[in-house]
Parts: C-alpha cells; sequence; structure tokens
C-alpha cells in the first residue's frame, strides 16, 4: 500500500514537472517518425526553438491517419495532423475538427495552391519509375500499346493508387476507362501499398512502377545509384501534396500555429527532401540538395482540387473496377 | 472443473471477438453493402477453398511419407515446416517471386531453354502462395494425427499381414476423416481472412477479398457499420465452414495405447521411390522462396538500423506473454470441448475470421474514451495477439485433449485426479508434443504479428513488424530484408526451442 | 512331420538376453511358462515377427521363416489386448483375417466361425459393445479363420475369470486341430490343463519342451522359485 502511494505520488509530480513545459501532439503517418524519416530532426529543431515538447503519434498511412481522426473525433488529444494529401483533404474537411490557418507563407509549388485549413509542406510528382536502361513510353497511350509490365498500387488501400486513379481521370476525363483498358495488359499486379509495388519492381517482376519523380534521387543520393529514372508524362503528371492541419480543439492552439509555420521554415524544409524523399514546399535558401537537379521535371502538373476529386472518387474507382477485374 | 473455466474463456472469448465488431457497428455509416462486396465474398471463399483444398491434398502425401520414413535430416525438415507460415506476408511473396516471378529462377531457366514463361499472377498464384504458406502447417497437423495412431493398431495390422494398402484403408483413412477436416478448416479461416498475397498475386480487382473490402470501408469512407457488416459476413462464411467440416469428421476411435514404439511400416517398391520423391519435391519447394529470402536478407543483416534492436525486443516480450496466454486458454477450452462442452468448439474458432482491422478498431474505440491508446499499446497487443493465435493453438491440442479424455479420463476420475495435480501428471506429459508445438506457433506468430500495433503504436515501443513496413516505406528494402531475416531468425528460433521441448528432445 | 524349429536363436535388448534352442512339433499344446521379465513374451514376440533375431535361425517346416514380414509367417497371434479395431465391426475384424482389404471375404465362413465360438449374431457388433470374454473368442474366431498352422497366444485370456478362461481354453484346444498352439501364461493351471509340454523360459534361456506333468512333477530350481516350492 505504502509503495502505491508512493508510485501515485511520484506519478503525480512527474505529471505536475511534465505539464510546466507545454506539450504539443501531432499526429502523423508512420514513416514520418522513423528513425530515418524526418520526425527526429524537426522534433529536435523545434524543440529548441518552441520550449515545449513535440510529441509525435503515429498511425499507419495517410489514409489511416485520417480514420485514426475519425475514430477519435473531438476528444483527439492531437494538436495537429501532418500528412494528409489533397485526396484526403475534403473527407478530413468534412470531419469539421479542424480550424483555419490563418497563414499565408509563399510556397513553391507548381500550382497554385490555397486553402483555409490545410497548409502544404512537401510535395511530389507521381510518375513511373524505370532503369534507365528502358526507353520510357512519353505517356499512357504509349505505355498501354507497349508491351511493357507495370506495377501500381490499390486505390482502395493505397494513396499513390488513389493519386494514379485521379491522374488519369485528371487527364482523359471520361475517356478515362479507356485508358484503364488499355493499360489491363500491362499490369503486372495491383498491390496494397506503395512498398510492395517498389520492392516488387526492384526485384525486376516489372519495367516500371508507380511512384514519385524524386525517387531516383534516393538511390542516387543515399546509395550512389544512378540507375533509376523517372517517365515524364506528356498528359502531365499529376501531384501529391502533402498537407497538415491544425485542430480546433487543440488545447495548445499557438504553439500549434509556431508549428505550421516552423514547418515551413528553412529549419524545417531543409530537412524534407532527404528524409522523405519530397520536394520541399518552400525551397529553402540553401537550395535543393545535390543530385536532385538530376530528376525529371514534368512541364505540365496535374492536380484536382479537394473538392473535385472527392466528387469524382466513387465514379473513378467503379470505372477502374470495371476496366480491370477481368 | 475444467467445463466450467473452458465456458467461462469461451464466454470471455466471444465477447472480445463479437464485442469490438458490435462497438464498430453501432458507428456512424451507412452500412450498405454493394455487388461488388458480394462479387469480393464469392472470389474470396473460392480461393480459400480452393488453397485449403490445395494445401491439404499437398500435405497428406508428405505427412505420409514424413510419418513412415527415416533419413538424415529428418528431425530438421519436420521442424522446418513450422517456417514458411512464420513468414511475414510480403517477405514471403517476395521469396516466392525469387523462384516463381517474372525474373525469378523458374521463368529464367523457361526462357534459357526457348519454353514458354509461367506467370504467378492471378488465382492460380493465389494458391500457390496460401500453399506455400499453410501446407507445411497442415503437414505437421496431419503428421500428429499420424503418430497418435496407437503401436497396439500397427501391430495388429503387421501380424494381420496388411499391405499399405490395407494399412490405408483400416487405419489411415478412418485417421484422415478424424483430422482433415478440421486441419483444411484452419487453411481455409487463414486463406478467407488472406488480403495482402491475394491482392499482390491475385493480379487486379478481380482479385478482391472481404478483408480488402474492409479495409476500404475503414479508411477512405469511414463508414464503420459497413465495415462491420463485412466483418460479421466474413465470420458467418466462417460459421458455415464450421459446420462443413464437423458433418465430414468422423472421430477414428482408435482407443488408448499403452505408448508401446511402433514404427509406422515403411513398405518397399515404388512406394519408397514416390515417398522420396514427395519429400525432395516438397523439400524443394518450401527451400526455394525460404532461401531466397535469407540471400536477400543476408546483405541487410549486417546495415541494420538501431530502432532494429528495441523492436526485436518489444516483439519478443509480446510473444513471451501472448503465447503461454493463447495455449493456456486453448487448452482450457479443448479439455472442455472434450469433456462434452460441445459450443466452445466453434467459438474457439472464431478469432480466425474476425478481421483483424475491425477488431482493433473496435478495441480503439473501447479504449480511447478512457486513456491514450498509446499507454495500453503492449497490454492491447498482447491480448489482440493472443485471441488471434488462439485458434491455431485450439486446433492443435483439440483432437489430441479428445482422446486423452476418452481414454483415461475415467481412470483420472475413479483415481480422483482432477485440477493441478491432474494438469501436472496427467495433461501436461500426454499433451507436451502439441502444447509445445502450439506455444512455438503461437509464440512465432506474435513475433511476425503486425495486427493491430498499428493504431496503438506509440512513438517508442513500435514492434519487428512494424519496423519493417517502416524501412519498406522509405526506400530501405535492403535493411528491411535484413530485418525481416532477422525476425524469421527469432520467430523460428522461438518456435524451434518451444517445439523441441515438446518433442522432449526425440525425433518427431 | 512339421516342426517348428529355433535354432542359436538370440536376442538382446540392452542388458537383456534371451537364447534358445528348441523345436516344437505340428499339432502340439505347448504351455511356456516362467518368472515375469523373463522373457516369455519377447519369445513370442520374436516367432511372430515383431523383435528381430540377433542370432540363429527359426524354421517352420525346414523352410526359414525369420526374415518373413509378421503377416506373412505360417501363424497367428493373440495378444494380452488390443486384439481387435474397435472402429470396426466385428465381422470385419474377423474378414481381415481372410482379406486385409475385405473384398474377398467369404461372410458366410466369417458367420460360421462366429458359430463356432459361440457368437453367432454379433457380427455386427463394435467391439466395444461385447463383454471381455466374448472379444476373446472374436479375436480366436479370426485366428481359426486364417487357419494357420501355428497358434500364439500371448496370454490373451489373462483377464478373464478361471471358468471362462478354462472355457476358452477348452475351446481353442477343440477348434485348433493339427495347429501348433503356443500359450504363454503365468498361471501353472493353464499349463496343466492345456499344454501336454511346457517351455521353461528363465535366466536368459527358453528350455526346451519337457513334458508338462514331469516339469511340475520335478521342477527345476528356477521354476521352484517361481512356483513359491
Amino acid at each position: 500500500m505504502k509503495v502505491l502511494c508512493f508510485a501515485a505520488g511520484f506519478l503525480a509530480f512527474a505529471q505536475a514537472a511534465q505539464a510546466e513545459t507545454p506539450v504539443l501532439d501531432v499526429l502523423t503517418y508512420d514513416s514520418f517518425i522513423a528513425e530515418w524519416g524526418p520526425g527526429p530532426a524537426i522534433e529536435k529543431a523545434f524543440e529548441a526553438e518552441c520550449g515545449c515538447d513535440l510529441r509525435f503519434t503515429a498511425a499507419g498511412d495517410g489514409a489511416a491517419l485520417l480514420a485514426r481522426l475519425q475514430l477519435e473525433g473531438a476528444k483527439t488529444a492531437a494538436d495537429v495532423v501532418l500528412g494528409l494529401d489533397t485526396n484526403l483533404t475534403a473527407a478530413a474537411r468534412k470531419t469539421g475538427l479542424f480550424a483555419a490557418h490563418g497563414q499565408t507563407p509563399a510556397v513553391d509549388l507548381p500550382v497554385t495552391f490555397e486553402d483555409a485549413e490545410f497548409l502544404p509542406y512537401d510535395w511530389g510528382w507521381f510518375a513511373f519509375v524505370h532503369n534507365k536502361d528502358l526507353t520510357a513510353p512519353g505517356d499512357f497511350k504509349a505505355l498501354a500499346a507497349s508491351d511493357l509490365k507495370i506495377v501500381i498500387q490499390d486505390p482502395r488501400s493505397s494513396t499513390p493508387g488513389l493519386g494514379l486513379l485521379m491522374w488519369i481521370k485528371a487527364a482523359y476525363g471520361a475517356d478515362a476507362p479507356a485508358i484503364w483498358e488499355g493499360l489491363a495488359d500491362n499490369i503486372v499486379t495491383v498491390t496494397p501499398g506503395w512498398s510492395e509495388a517498389y520492392g516488387m519492381f526492384l526485384e525486376g517482376e516489372a519495367d516500371l512502377v508507380l511512384s514519385y519523380t524524386t525517387s531516383p534521387a534516393y538511390h542516387l543520393i543515399a546509395e550512389e545509384d544512378d540507375s533509376k529514372a523517372a517517365a515524364v508524362f506528356t498528359e502531365g503528371n499529376y501531384l501529391q501534396v502533402e498537407v497538415m492541419g491544425k485542430l480546433a480543439s487543440s488545447d495548445q492552439p499557438d504553439l500549434a500555429d509556431r508549428f505550421l509555420a516552423f514547418m515551413l521554415s528553412d529549419a524545417a524544409q531543409e530537412v524534407l527532401p532527404t528524409t522523405n524523399w519530397m520536394y520541399p514546399a518552400k525551397v529553402p535558401a540553401s537550395g535543393l540538395p545535390k543530385g536532385f537537379e538530376t530528376l525529371a521535371k514534368p512541364e505540365k502538373s496535374l492536380l484536382m482540387t479537394a473538392d473535385e476529386a472527392e466528387a469524382v472518387r466513387a465514379t473513378a474507382l467503379d470505372e477502374w473496377r470495371a476496366a480491370l477485374a477481368r | 472443473m475444467a467445463r466450467r473455466a473452458g465456458a467461462l474463456i469461451a464466454a470471455g472469448l466471444a465477447a472480445l471477438t463479437l464485442g469490438p465488431v458490435a462497438v464498430v457497428m453501432m458507428q456512424a455509416g451507412e452500412g450498405m453493402l454493394s455487388s461488388a462486396d458480394l462479387a469480393a465474398l464469392r472470389f474470396t471463399v473460392v480461393q480459400a477453398a480452393l488453397s485449403s483444398l490445395a494445401s491439404v491434398a499437398c500435405a497428406v502425401p508428405l505427412a505420409r511419407a514424413l510419418a513412415r520414413r527415416r533419413f538424415p535430416g529428418r528431425g530438421l525438415l519436420v521442424t522446418a515446416l513450422g517456417a514458411p507460415f512464420l513468414l511475414p506476408v510480403i517477405v514471403a511473396v517476395l521469396g516466392l517471386l525469387a523462384v516463381f516471378g517474372r525474373a525469378g529462377v523458374v521463368n529464367t531457366a523457361l526462357r534459357g531453354l526457348g519454353l514458354p514463361e509461367v506467370s504467378i499472377f492471378g488465382l492460380g498464384g493465389v494458391v500457390l502462395a496460401h500453399v506455400f504458406l499453410n501446407m507445411p502447417l497442415a503437414t505437421r497437423m496431419i503428421l500428429q494425427g499420424w503418430q497418435a495412431v496407437p503401436a497396439e493398431r500397427l501391430r495388429l495390422a503387421q501380424s494381420l499381414g496388411f499391405g499399405p494398402r490395407h494399412v490405408w484403408q483400416h487405419i489411415e483413412v478412418p485417421m484422415l476423416r478424424d483430422v482433415l477436416p478440421g486441419t483444411a478448416l484452419a487453411v481455409f479461416a487463414i486463406c478467407l481472412t488472406s488480403f495482402a498475397v491475394v491482392l499482390i498475386l491475385g493480379g487486379g480487382p478481380a482479385a478482391t477479398t472481404v478483408e480488402l473490402a474492409i479495409y476500404q470501408a475503414v479508411r477512405f469512407e469511414f463508414d464503420l457499420t459497413r465495415a462491420a457488416l463485412l466483418a460479421l459476413m466474413q465470420v458467418g462464411t466462417c460459421g458455415l465452414a464450421v459446420a462443413v467440416a464437423s458433418f465430414f469428421a468422423l472421430p477414428a476411435g482408435f482407443g488408448a495405447g499403452l505408448d508401446r514404439s511402433a514404427d509406422l511400416p515403411a513398405p518397399d517398391g515404388w512406394r519408397r521411390i514416390s515417398d522420396a520423391g514427395v519429400i525432395a519435391l516438397a523439400t524443394l519447394f518450401l527451400a526455394g522462396p525460404l532461401l531466397a529470402v535469407a540471400l536477400r536478407g543476408a546483405p541487410g543483416l549486417l546495415a541494420l538500423p538501431v530502432s532494429v534492436w528495441p523492436a526485436l525486443a518489444a516483439s519478443l516480450l509480446v510473444a513471451v506473454l501472448a503465447a503461454p496466454l493463447a495455449v493456456g486458454a486453448a487448452l482450457a477450452l479443448a479439455l472442455a470441448r472434450a469433456q462434452g462442452l460441445g459450443w466452445v468448439g466453434p467459438i474457439a474458432m472464431l478469432p480466425m475470421a474476425g478481421s483483424q482491422l475491425v477488431l482493433g478498431t473496435g478495441l480503439f474505440l473501447l479504449v480511447f474514451p478512457f486513456v491514450s491508446p498509446a499507454t495500453v499499446a503492449l497490454p492491447v497487443t498482447v491480448l489482440v495477439t493472443a485471441i488471434m493465435a488462439l485458434p491455431f493453438a485450439y486446433r492443435i491440442l483439440a483432437p489430441q485433449a479428445q482422446v486423452l479424455v476418452t481414454d483415461y479420463g475415467r481412470l483420472a476420475a475413479s483415481l480422483g485426479l482432477s485440477g493441478w495435480p491432474a494438469l501436472r501428471l496427467l495433461v501436461l506429459p500426454r499433451l507436451r508434443r502439441p502444447l509445445g508445438f502450439a506455444l512455438g506457433l503461437t509464440g512465432a506468430l506474435a513475433v511476425g504479428d503486425l495486427g493491430v500495433i498499428a493504431l496503438f503504436a506509440a512513438e517508442q515501443g513500435a514492434t519487428l513488424p512494424l519496423v519493417i513496413s517502416r524501412l519498406m516505406g522509405a526506400y530501405r528494402m535492403t535493411q528491411a530484408a535484413g530485418a525481416a531475416l532477422l525476425l524469421v531468425i527469432a520467430a523460428f528460433g522461438l518456435f524451434w526451442m518451444c517445439d523441441r521441448w515438446g518433442r522432449g528432445g526425440t525425433e518427431a | 512331420m512339421a516342426e517348428l524349429r529355433l535354432e542359436g536363436f538370440r536376442i538382446t535388448q540392452d542388458d537383456f538376453t534371451l537364447r534358445a534352442d528348441l523345436a516344437l512339433p505340428a499339432g502340439g499344446r505347448v504351455a511356456v511358462i516362467g518368472p515375469s521379465g523373463a522373457g516369455k513374451s519377447t519369445l513370442l514376440n520374436a516367432i511372430a515377427g515383431f523383435v528381430p533375431l540377433n542370432a540363429g535361425a527359426m524354421t517352420w517346416a525346414g523352410q526359414r521363416i525369420d526374415a518373413l514380414p509378421p503377416g506373412e509367417r505360417p501363424l497367428s497371434i493373440l495378444f494380452q489386448d488390443q486384439n481387435l479395431f474397435p472402429h470396426l465391426t466385428v465381422a470385419q475384424n474377423l474378414g481381415l483375417g481372410l482379406d486385409p482389404g475385405l473384398r474377398h471375404v467369404d461372410w458366410g465362413g466369417v458367420n460360421g466361425v462366429l458359430d463356432r465360438v459361440g457368437l453367432a449374431g454379433l457380427g455386427g457388433r463394435r467391439p466395444a459393445q461385447l463383454s471381455g470374454g466374448q472379444q476373446s473368442r472374436a479375436a480366436l474366431a479370426r485366428a481359426l479363420l486364417r487357419a494357420r498352422p501355428i497358434l500364439l497366444l500371448d496370454e490373451p485370456f489373462a483377464a478373464l475369470g478361471p471358468a471362462l478362461k478354462a472355457e476358452m481354453l477348452a475351446l481353442v484346444e477343440e477348434t485348433a486341430g493339427e495347429a501348433l498352439v503356443v500359450l504363454v501364461t503365468h498361471d501353472p493351471a493353464d499349463a496343466r490343463q492345456f499344454a501336454k509340454q511346457t517351455v521353461l523360459v528363465a535366466d536368459g534361456v527358453a528350455a526346451a519342451p519337457q513334458p508338462t506333468a514331469e516339469i511340475f512333477a520335478n521342477p527345476p530350481p528356477a521354476l521352484a522359485a517361481y512356483l513359491g516350492q
């Protein structure tokens, strides 16, 4: 009993001591907080300037993150959500859990991006990645006409998969089903997530894999391997914009605002390209890391607004299923 | 005593499996099932039934050959049969691709010979992968049936001059009627909820399972009612399978033996050659992808990130806590079932058909209003892992618990042997072999299980499967392969130790 | 006349050894008696083919039989227990003696033998539905159906009461005809009732058979000790 009282007292003391430092809870996806992800460096840098305790909670990938937030609802302990993409923001907005950020930072995105609740922190072009010794097709039609093998992700379980769905829809609209039908015999398989698809590509199971134009940068910078390239399509490449938002229920609204601003500062933006392997939303003063200049740059960028994406998703999914389910 | 404990555990298990589904069901959502969901159900059942039949059809000749042949390395092979089942799905799939994929050994050889290539993608590939993952487990379960045939029966058969055909007719067929339906059911249930294998190797949306529809409902549509409905549909299918299996199952009723030792007759001639062929083929089929996993992982083993080690410790901790919990509960259920409490049998199989995602979501909803999910990550993980592993332990223990009670129940009762002494003097020694196997299997499963951990994961305390998935998600395929190999070694080591204890250091 | 001959017969198991040099004639009624653990059952199991010989030879009518598998030896054996398959009917259990595939079975003959051993009409039952005495009769009936020239009995009636056991031995005597019957027993009364000759197994040796009356009238020291004299 004595031990219990002591323990309880100690706990209360420990909590009181902690309460003096404000805590900012950030809900994010899994790979953000990994040892090799941006999380550790960002936590260190932000804590150094905010006099607070930054705590990350991870919940699978972007889609799982949104599901987690919906499960928790207004009772969530999170102050900031980081890691949704524009295909998910409409659903996220619908929860009514997010507060307006009220910030107007200058960002370097290839398209204009305005959103009252969500701020971008990094972005990338979806692209088919291949080995350099392969002559990549220049558009979807050429890909469909070729006998090249591709591996893609399932739009029902993966955000890149959903991105490809939107890409073809944005580029071809009503003709999207025909493109999917043309691609059907090129698709080796459809994987549940990005990692399985990318892993299979690296093992030689496919000629191309749906990934990002920045993927070759990982191999180049981290592995000193310049054998990978990304294909630029004449229809334009679809964008993935990763965003963050502040929760209305936050008990640290000021700190949350500071964190959103910090994420767009050089200190954070410098970390992202070589940990998240995406383009920083705002190019830091030091510029992009060496190696990024070698990456393919699409001239045309496609992106549906959050509302457009939400509106066409169900139809696009049915078309996709009908075209491939044979 | 055992009946009351069994009833209590069964009630708790039912509450823990169905309660979360009910909680999820009560959330907002439209809960409409679409025609695509029904198509998914159809495909799910077809692939699970084919996978189950194929696994069992391959397992019978292999188990038979292993039961009646003695050769160097046999013990190793029997133990290694535990390995494929323990592989994380994506690791197993990459291993299979290294052999059967476009750039795999088989197709490279076919190309070299100028022959047409074979594709692993499609229904055939799904079944192939499920056979690779589950046939070894089925073999172990069936092999136990062979080993449980009392020596007295074999002696009698020999004295009557039974040839191999007659041993098959009078001993092996009755044994298989007893053992096969349960084994097939277990494989069916595993394949029913299999999701990544089906999707990766299925080749496209035609190969959509109910579990994927659940994923979609939870993650993109946040239609939890629909997710719960789908989960119930899955449980219902499994319930139907339980009914079918128990319709076909016939207790062999071999009666008690006195543990006299006798080897199965090992017939000569073409049977010897075919047994050798079966063993060689199975070894090749299983060893190929495993070897690929080892070769892929070996370079990464030297460059593992530091976060792998605490993750390994966390995974082992979960295993060490969850395995005895699962096996203890399964034993109580198996004994209660053997003593006539029939209704606990189907309940023990219930978690196998449950959707992990729905179970985890339900538990999350239950826990979240009271405590931060991250603070209860360990107990929840242990509990869920134990629940998920319990059906396997139960399947392994049930047949022999039945034999134990039938053969020695009266003797034990007449001696007033009950409670702890009965457990120590009768149950543990008589069931040591299946207990060791069950402990090893559940422990290893716990090491390799990603399960619901993701929903509860804290900043600290990630398990090894989670770290592997993070590594893969960050392009670090080599390190991921290394960590996966580490996981396989840890899981297999745990399995080996428990299994060896069960076999009392002797050959199986 | 045919005989079962053991020559230079030796079995070694750990620190146990059993030797024998003896011959048992066709039609004989032989008891095997001796202290518990001396190797009576081992002797019988070796003749039946369940224990391999370490040395020596075993012949029946001049033919080597020690390399044959149990089912091909010219003999039937009844064990102490577990002589019937519990999942098959009595008639099926008997039918196994004629054809292990149960395809070419003369079911009339099966019923005839059931009649002879007093089990008429019980062919459709499972062993568990029979009394102990009836189970013994069923096992014996199968041995009779197989009609092999040697019948080995490894205390198969030990669990029956004295009257029932005597009845069974009388039934064996009545039905065995020209077969050599070898009976392992620990009960001198069985030997006296049933066997004209007795083999004493003691001190690692199975001795040559002697007339039963003689050996009990003038027992060697090992037998005397066993009998408590």
